[in-house]
């Protein structure tokens, strides 16, 4: 006789237990199937190219009316199962009915997980699961916005599936970038890059704070900065929980799911459960691949058969059209590994593997993931690499093949992409005077004019040559930024203003660098590149700074910092005097030293200590002098018209103003400015960066100055009449300093590179360009131009505390 | 034997950085590395005992503040030319947790 088998849930993992099932006994068993949705089974991973329009719901339907027929399974959709009695082996429906079983096999699946914001009960707020979720988004238009939250595989699939439809659509995710369970930071740039191009917003490092409705339906999502993101409808895709409520409550062992051996029996012998509803070995299951072994193993253990559940490595690709990624095993943790970098920024193509004991223990792939199961096989099966190591990365058809091309980055430049800015010429016409006969960077200048200016982009004008004229032309040797990169510091900033590149996993990818993640080089220049260009997109990276910027003060040769309080323009007052006595003694400073910049150094304060003695000073009205930053040191002044008999001007109140302007601000290398009174110079400003002397008719300003390892006299850019007008010159000769010169150059380097007439012709020669430079400087001051002190002490001080301290316990 | 301490959550410490702690025997710098790896190393630097905590973290090494000598976190060997090498301690991430073998740690007291 059939013996009786009750199936919960119609899912996949169901579904194929019981083909597999009804082929192994097709008359052994009685078999009832529950399930809460009301229809059968369907292909739930499919349910992305429904939403985006490339298939239609019945082509993802695996199970139709006539199969279970065909099977005879009493299928009861629609029906949930109210609970189980398993001391009597019966279960009893919602309406009732009570339905006795041999064995009992769950496939309860998963529940999404809402996140509990306020108004995450609001009508408009759906979760992306079933085929109501996926119709819900397909009756949406172009008329229409939608936030998703959550970047991952499901939230990703459901805002592309919506672009497509034409939706405005917004995703908002908490990390740093997207997918990071399965990419690492530069796939996910150029994942995010591809999903920006189909008209996708995409805000990272976003965190939800509120769901704003009105009238009982959503209408935004509110972000912690305060940013509104209005909507019609609000997608949450944050992941999913197994659903175990039911074996709860019968009593059945459960986790964070329902526990199962080996053959996916329960903790009830006739009890068995698959798919994303069970925890075997602590391990939950989301994909589909082990979803099918469970079935296929639950199945073999109903026939009698001996089967066992292994779990194996998985890998992961997104289905979304256009975004080709790949990602499988383990890219993360672990002594031992080795990371082996390819980039190709013409195809858009990056390759990641980790290395092991000469294994491939983990793959990353973007742009080209042809290969990838040749890749996922190497992982799978632990093949040896040692023998083909040094191609492995170029995938089965190379092996032996070519070496990465060190002009990649510049071959991948469109025509259109500028690389002279001075003059506005772009790759295409530089192609084109290459064409017309220019063999050399001396015609290529004198028939376009690229390079011609400051000459910063000579590096990239060269490597068009080359690429052009292939090995008719040699470029001459660069000193490029570090052994990550062939391209010089110029070139990369080109390429950042051209290319728009705003994050630094985008220049890693753009520049073709061959590290994953830089050096002690390259970060700290991109880093100050990326925030001078672009300075509301890109986020101030701290570990991308040497320590004193990221800590604030400066590093001394046992591992203590100095402090140095701001006095405004060499200004002080006996308060602060004795604020900065008081603490000198409450934080046991060795050292307390008159600094060349006019202000105070306190030296030896332990790294700890920081964030308690700058809430002191700050509480005594004192802020950070930036002692430590490649950015604005001191304006160093002398007394001028206040007490001095030859003062012409109000030299120490210009200062001041002056030092209030440009505080904050970073530059390329630190910058020293001073004002004199009077041409008697005594506050030295003819040896600064930049230099103000006070004469009867106004403000000379000179720049280029220099008092260290060379010492150098400023040259005279420009008298202006006023203070208003001396202080605007001196901040768009700031700004183009900032814009343009090499990271960890002084502007008399600079100077020498650019030449001082291009400078001189775009601050004083050219005021639509001085007005323009000043207003960029303005806007990046708007963020930068505050007391970094008060924020680490007031929201950072934990940071400067040691993580445990150990030192307490007794040592046996 | 070893003995595994819970000594903070790897969120603690910021991706690409680290954080001391504090033991009878001077400080041990905790890594944390883009990949979420973490690595403990003694916080001198074999060329002038720099504080290597206070380092730019890159790859799986980390790059002295005081004169640049680049430590492999895994090994604690100095990189390229400069010779030398930092003492390496057993260091896990589990379930978000850094932990630390106390009786490694216990090991460096007594040496």
């Amino acid at each position: 006789m059939a013996r009786k088998l009750v199936v919960i849930g119609a899912g996949m993992a169901t579904g194929r237990a019981l083909e597999h099932l009804t082929e192994g006994q097709p008359d052994g068993w009685d078999i009832t199937l529950f399930n809460a949705e009301p229809r059968g089974n369907y292909n739930r991973i499919m349910l992305s190219p429904v939403l985006s329009g490339e298939k239609t719901y019945a082509e993802i339907v695996t199970h139709d009316d006539a199969w279970y027929d065909q099977q005879g399974i009493t299928c009861r959709f629609g029906e949930r199962v109210a609970r189980i009695d398993r001391a009597a082996k019966t279960v009893t429906a919602e309406n009732g009915d009570v339905l006795a079983y041999d064995k009992l096999l769950f496939g309860t699946g998963s529940n999404p997980f809402i996140i509990p914001l306020p108004g995450h009960d609001l009508e408009g707020v759906i979760a992306y699961r079933d085929l109501e979720d996926t119709q819900r988004m397909m009756s949406l238009g172009p008329d229409n916005r939608v936030v998703v939250i959550g970047g991952g595989l499901l939230g990703l699939e459901a805002a592309a599936g919506m672009a497509a439809r034409g939706v405005d659509v917004t995703v908002v995710h908490i990390m740093g970038h997207l997918m990071e369970r399965q990419l690492d930071e530069a796939a996910g740039y150029l994942l995010r890059k591809a999903l920006v191009e189909k008209g996708i917003t995409v805000r990272c490092s976003a965190n939800s704070k509120e769901i704003l409705g009105q009238e009982g339906h959503v209408r935004a999502l509110l972000l912690d900065d305060g940013t509104e993101l209005p909507c019609d409808l609000l997608v949450m895709a944050v992941g999913i929980r197994p659903n175990t409520a039911l074996a709860n409550a019968a009593g059945i062992a459960t986790g964070r799911g329902i526990h199962v051996d080996d053959q996916m029996i329960t903790s009830d012998p006739d009890v068995l459960a698959v798919g994303e509803c069970v925890e075997h070995d602590g391990a939950l299951f989301g994909l589909v691949a082990p979803l099918y072994d469970q079935a296929k193993v639950a199945a073999q253990t109903l026939l009698g058969q001996d089967a066992a559940f292994v779990q194996r490595e998985l890998s992961t690709k997104l289905k979304v059209t256009g975004c080709d990624l790949f990602s499988a095993g383990d890219f993360a943790e672990g002594e031992g590994r080795e990371d082996i970098v390819f980039r190709d920024p013409a195809r858009g193509v990056y390759r990641r593997l980790v290395i092991e004991n000469n294994i491939v223990i983990g793959a990353v792939m973007y742009g080209d993931t042809a290969d990838s199961n040749w890749f996922f096989g190497l992982i799978r099966d632990k093949t040896d690499i040692a023998e083909m190591r040094e191609t492995l990365i170029f995938g089965p058809a190379y092996q032996g093949g070519t070496p990465p091309d060190p002009l990649a980055a510049v071959v991948a430049l469109p025509r259109d992409a500028e690389i002279c800015g001075c003059n506005g010429i772009c790759k295409g016409q530089i192609e084109d005077a290459i064409a017309a006969g220019a063999s050399d960077l001396g015609t290529v200048r004198a028939t376009t004019k690229a390079s011609g200016s400051c000459g910063t982009c000579t590096g990239l004008v060269e490597q068009v040559l080359a690429v052009t004229l292939g090995d008719a032309f040699v470029i001459p040797a660069a000193q490029s930024v570090c052994g990550c990169t062939e391209l010089a510091h110029e070139d990369v900033r080109r390429m950042i203003k051209s290319q728009r590149l705003t994050s630094m996993p985008a220049v890693w990818q753009e520049c073709g660098w061959k590290t994953s993640c830089g050096c002690h080089i390259c970060r700290p220049a991109l880093n100050f590149y990326l925030l001078a260009d672009w300075p509301l997109e890109y986020r101030d990276d701290p570990q991308s700074r040497f320590i004193n910027e990221r800590k604030h003060a400066n590093i001394q040769k046992d591992g203590t910092f100095s402090v140095v309080p701001r006095m405004w323009g060499g200004i002080t007052t006996p308060d602060e005097l004795r604020a900065i006595a008081d603490a000198a003694d409450k934080y046991a400073v060795p050292t307390v030293k008159v600094t060349g910049g006019q202000r105070i150094d306190l030296l030896g304060v332990r790294g700890e200590d920081l964030p308690d003695i700058w809430a002191d000073l700050n509480a005594a009205g004192m802020v950070s002098g930036h002692a430590y930053a490649k950015g604005l040191r001191t304006v160093k002044t002398c007394v001028g018209t206040d007490h001095c008999r030859f003062g012409t001007q109000d030299s120490t109140g210009l200062g001041i103003k002056l030092e209030k302007e440009l505080w904050g601000a970073w530059t390329p290398h630190k910058l020293k400015l001073a004002v004199s009174g009077c041409p008697r110079n005594c506050a030295e400003a003819t040896c600064k960066d930049i230099g103000v002397v006070c004469v009867d008719s106004g403000y000379q300003i000179s720049i280029g100055g220099a008092a260290g390892m060379d010492v150098r006299e400023t040259e005279l850019l420009v008298q202006v009449p006023t203070e208003e007008d001396a202080i605007n010159v001196i901040k768009a000769v700031t700004q183009l300093y900032r814009e343009n010169a090499k990271y960890l150059d002084r502007i008399y380097k600079w100077m020498g590179k650019v030449g001082f007439d291009w400078i001189r012709e775009r601050i004083s020669d050219d005021p639509d360009e001085r007005a323009a430079l000043v207003a960029r400087f303005e806007l990046s001051q708007s963020l930068y131009r505050k007391d970094p002190w008060a924020e680490h002490a007031s929201q950072k001080a934990e940071s400067y505390k040691p993580l445990a301290n150990l030192s307490l316990e007794a040592a046996e | 034997m070893s003995t595994w301490i819970d000594i903070a959550s790897l969120e603690d410490i910021p991706q690409r950085g680290a954080r001391v702690v504090k033991t009878s025997r001077g400080c041990v710098a905790v890594f944390r590395t883009a990949e979420d790896e973490v690595f403990a190393l003694n916080n001198a630097c074999p060329h002038k005992a720099g504080p290597l905590a206070e380092g730019i973290v890159h790859g799986k090494s980390v790059t002295c503040p005081l004169h640049n000598w680049v430590i492999s976190l895994e090994t604690g060997t100095a990189e390229g030319e400069d010779e030398g090498s930092v003492a390496t301690y057993p260091a896990r991430v589990e379930d978000g947790r850094i932990l630390l073998d106390q009786s490694f740690l216990r090991a460096r007291a007594a040496a």
